[in-house]
């Protein structure tokens, strides 16, 4: 039992990952209904730029935090404003190549960059290795902290998202894009630059998860793989819905740490992939999705 | 220019429309037999590289070019065809049986990783796709009794009927003769009802069936035929490299064969054979080119990607018709010259059409 | 004894909570062209989907020669020689017109992707036929000078008559126009009109049109179904139902007491 609670609370942590960049997506499609396939690779940057801050400069985590964040908003939005603004209205599939492509680019730019490279950096967060017994020491439940600061911070940014959405101009403007950007755009929303700001706010979450997942993982420049599982993720929340990608990347978390424990060697990999699949077969709309049958 | 005055019916679906086609075909397949001859070793063993990649290209083309379905996992096909290659050769089964039994493995699997695509569509299907891609590479490690595991297998050299393929100059036959059929398979579906079928389904689905179109039958022939493709071109990649291990079959694989597609152009079948073509030049160019580079930006194993990376980018930015497009428009202003205008492949803004339905 | 081509029995569906077409039932003889008109929202199109097949309806069904097709899937139906055209025009766009037209042929052919592949001789024969019969059509409708162009670069009107050229390419017995004239000027209304009348007596087909151009309406259609809300009004000839209380006041708003 306690085992079982031990993996559930690992897995709904790698979860959180997995919804934050899910979250990314979800921002994405439901403002301009493009997916952006270099999320990953975003949190990737993210982690250096992380990196650099604390190790090369010398911040506090704190300060490195925030730094990255702003960093992470301005690639975001100059991402969007170089490349992503002149595709505006061709074919959903022409701007998913170019982010593939972007991805692509990303992982080997940044080998090329000094200091960055193709190694592994471990991220100095202060609460590196350290863990919390819940329950008695030596007996109870053992979380480590790196696990409970993801869990957290992903509480934290999820209410200060929904505040956001819910009572600044900005949010409800950003809202009303992702309903109908025709629409928005009578109403005089200027929507080129709304989509440039959730640009910006997509990448951020990214380099949030960046931030998060690097005392676990590694910064390295294939990082950004694990953005992969973010697509089931938001599969099974249902691909246009904000609390949807957060139930579906604590899912996929969770079914993968079970996975790992319980099944042979190698299903722990492919057990996000099994539960999409199932999931797209037996409701292809997400447990959250809307309807995506197309009007003639 | 040439103004086509058709009289026949037969001129429509003639695979050479005119005289200065067949002419220039036939010199490409004269320099074809004579290349080994021409060019070195090296060469000739990257031009059969481009051959085998032009066949899984052909495919990914017949699939995500001409049906609209976009694979992530196309890879996993290749691996079906190479394994299969691998596994029939070791248990003594003569080429001419196991090629065709490493497509049909290949295309069964499409088959299954076809079915998806029967509920959902567009980014759902690619995301199964990719689900898929994963789910058969972790297969081929966990088969360790037929595949080798991480560690591999290795290949036999190859003799078809006491001739030995081991050769560069046989093999380059091979694979040529191999990949020339292939093309001219895909041709001949393209003019007909099943081409024609693929390409309704690709541009309106809802029409395609007001036409009588079977969806689920047509999409899952495209994979079943895409996968089978890649399948062939997965026993011959497996006999060129000899040994085959499962991370040359992973999700980058994938990733770079829809690269190589999309810089040749989508939509046609010339630019799933320049895509590959290429991919392997500019691969030779920075292989050749390191050397003249500072050793701090030569010896970069990221420079590779990055150089792809912005060639990908900058064929979606500025042309989206690929290497194929922009070939059209040289065409075009040679044949035209003086007339040619800016602007005359202008491609039309349009508002962002919502498939969303509420 | 003539039966009725095609039947609506007590057709409806309802979206949610939203009853888009509600117990509607009419029946639509041999040879006519009925209408059916009413504002935007009164389930016109709604209709059309569901004799195409591509809805399926809550309750009630839809009989083609006595057949029940409201359970088949679309490319069925269409194989029993119902063709449709779309209100927003759904055609192949990267394909050329010939292209288009040919896909018509789809439901004759008898081969599969294994004689395609190879292009045998019964592929190149069949081939042929079809080119032969789509020409037909293409004579039909005066489009022989956008015979190999691509559809994205043509303009709207021809776009429209290339619509009604891949339906007709299909030799249907019954075809179903989802607003034939909208987007169209006097002018290519009036051909429209012509190609109908032409449609209905030369090549004996059945029409089933959904259209506003009430001038349209009342030149070619034999019978005219009203419908409002997902309801019928009124069926009758054009002149009835044009005079109906209930239709004026549909189009016109409810009257002020």
């Amino acid at each position: 039992m306690l085992q079982l609670l031990q993996l559930i609370v690992s897995g709904a942590a790698i979860g959180c990952i997995y919804a934050l960049i899910a979250l990314g997506f979800v921002l994405i499609y439901k403002a301009t209904e493009t997916v952006n396939f270099a999320q990953g690779d975003l949190m990737m940057i993210g982690g250096f730029i992380g990196l650099s801050a604390m190790t090369v400069i010398g911040m506090p985590f704190a300060l490195a935090f925030v730094v990255t964040i702003a960093a992470m908003a301005l690639v975001g939005m100059g991402t969007e404003r170089l490349v992503l603004r002149p595709l505006l209205g061709q074919p959903a599939f022409t701007v998913v190549m170019i982010t593939i492509g972007l991805g692509y680019l990303a992982r080997g730019v940044v080998t090329m960059i000094p200091y960055w490279g193709t190694e592994t950096h471990t991220l100095p967060v202060p609460w590196k290795d350290e863990v919390i017994w819940i329950g008695g020491e030596g007996s109870g439940l053992v979380v480590s902290v790196e696990h409970l600061v993801i869990i957290l911070a992903t509480i934290a940014l999820v209410a200060l998202l929904y505040v956001f959405f819910r009572y600044t101009r900005l949010g409800i403007a950003m809202q009303a894009t992702s309903q109908n950007q025709l629409a928005a755009f009578y109403m005089g929303i200027p929507v080129r630059r709304v989509n440039m700001l959730i640009w910006g706010l997509s990448s951020a979450i990214c380099g949030v998860a960046g931030l998060l997942l690097a005392p676990i993982t590694f910064v390295h420049a294939n990082m950004g793989f694990v953005g992969l599982k973010a697509f089931p993720a938001a599969v099974v929340g249902g691909f246009g819905s904000i609390p949807g990608a957060l139930v579906g990347g604590l899912v996929i978390g969770i079914v993968e740490s079970l996975a790992g424990f319980y099944l042979p060697e190698g299903f722990k990999d492919i057990a996000a992939y099994v539960v999409v699949l199932v999931m797209l077969v037996v409701k292809p709309n997400g447990l959250f999705g809307e309807n995506l049958t197309k009007k003639v | 220019m040439h103004f086509l005055f058709k009289t026949r019916y037969e001129q429509d679906i003639a695979l050479f429309k005119h005289g200065g086609q067949r002419f220039w075909y036939a010199a490409l397949a004269v320099a074809l037999l004579a290349a080994p001859w021409l060019l070195s070793e090296y060469t000739l063993s990257q031009i059969t590289f481009i051959g085998i990649y032009a066949i899984v290209c052909l495919g990914l083309m017949l699939l995500a070019g001409f049906t609209g379905q976009v694979s992530l996992g196309h890879a996993g096909f290749l691996a079906m065809g190479a394994y299969t290659e691998a596994y029939l050769q070791a248990h003594g089964w003569p080429f001419v049986i196991s090629l065709p039994l490493a497509a049909l493995v290949a295309g069964i699997t499409g088959i299954m990783i076809g079915l998806p695509a029967l509920r959902v569509k567009g980014l759902y299907l690619s995301i199964a796709t990719l689900a898929f891609g994963f789910i058969l590479e972790q297969a081929v490690v966990s088969a360790e009794g037929i595949t080798g595991g991480n560690a591999g297998l290795q290949l036999d050299k190859l003799v078809i009927a006491g001739v030995d393929f081991d050769d560069g100059t046989n093999f380059y036959y091979l694979v040529t003769f191999i990949a020339v059929l292939c093309v001219l398979g895909v041709l001949n579906l393209l003019r007909s009802p099943t081409g024609r079928a693929f390409v309704a389904i690709r541009d309106s689905e809802v029409s395609a069936q007001s036409m009588g179109i079977n969806l689920a039958h047509y999409k899952t022939t495209a994979f079943a035929l895409s996968a089978a493709l890649a399948g062939i071109a997965g026993a011959l990649y497996a006999h060129k490299i000899r040994i085959i291990t499962p991370d040359q079959f992973g999700f980058l694989q994938s990733i770079e064969l829809l690269m190589m597609v999309v810089i040749g152009g989508l939509g046609s079948i010339q630019g799933a054979i320049f895509g590959p073509a290429f991919w392997f030049l500019v691969q030779q160019l920075i292989v050749t080119g390191k050397d003249w580079l500072p050793p701090e930006l030569g010896q970069q194993t990221g420079l590779q990607p990055t150089i792809f990376g912005i060639i990908l980018v900058a064929i979606v930015l500025f042309e989206p018709l690929g290497l194929y497009g922009r070939w059209l428009k040289f065409r075009t202003f040679l044949e035209i010259f003086p007339f040619y205008r800016k602007g005359m492949f202008k491609r039309q803004k349009s508002y962002m059409k919502s498939e969303r339905m509420k | 004894m003539t039966a009725p081509m095609l039947q609506a029995v007590n057709l409806s569906v309802h979206f949610g909570g939203l009853k888009a077409v509600n117990d509607v039932s009419f029946d639509v003889w041999p040879n006519e062209v009925f209408s059916l008109i009413g504002p935007n929202g009164a389930g016109k199109t709604t209709i059309f989907n569901l004799i195409s097949a591509l809805y399926r309806p809550t309750s009630g069904e839809v009989r083609f020669e006595g057949e029940v097709i409201s359970r088949m899937p679309p490319h069925v139906v269409a194989r029993h020689g119902i063709a449709r055209t779309f209100q927003n025009i759904e055609l192949f766009e990267h394909a050329t017109v010939l292209q288009n037209l040919l896909v018509g042929r789809h439901c004759y052919r008898h081969t599969g992707w294994m004689q395609d592949l190879l292009f045998t001789g019964s592929v190149r024969r069949a081939e042929l036929e079809f080119r032969r019969q789509v020409e037909e059509v293409i004579e039909f409708l005066d489009l022989q000078h956008y015979r190999d162009s691509l559809v994205v670069g043509l303009p709207y009107g021809v776009r429209k008559v290339v619509e009604l050229a891949r339906a007709l390419s299909m030799r249907p017995r019954l075809l179903l126009l989802d607003e034939p004239s909208s987007g169209l000027n006097t002018e290519e209304t009036e051909d429209m009109g012509f190609w109908i009348e032409d449609i209905k007596a030369d090549l004996g087909i059945t029409v089933i049109m959904v259209e506003h151009d009430m001038g349209l309406v009342s030149r070619v259609s034999d019978r005219v179904l009203a419908l409002n809300l997902g309801e019928v009004l009124t069926l009758g000839t054009p002149e009835e139902v044009q005079a109906h209380p209930g239709v004026i006041e549909a189009y016109l708003g409810g009257v002020e007491q």
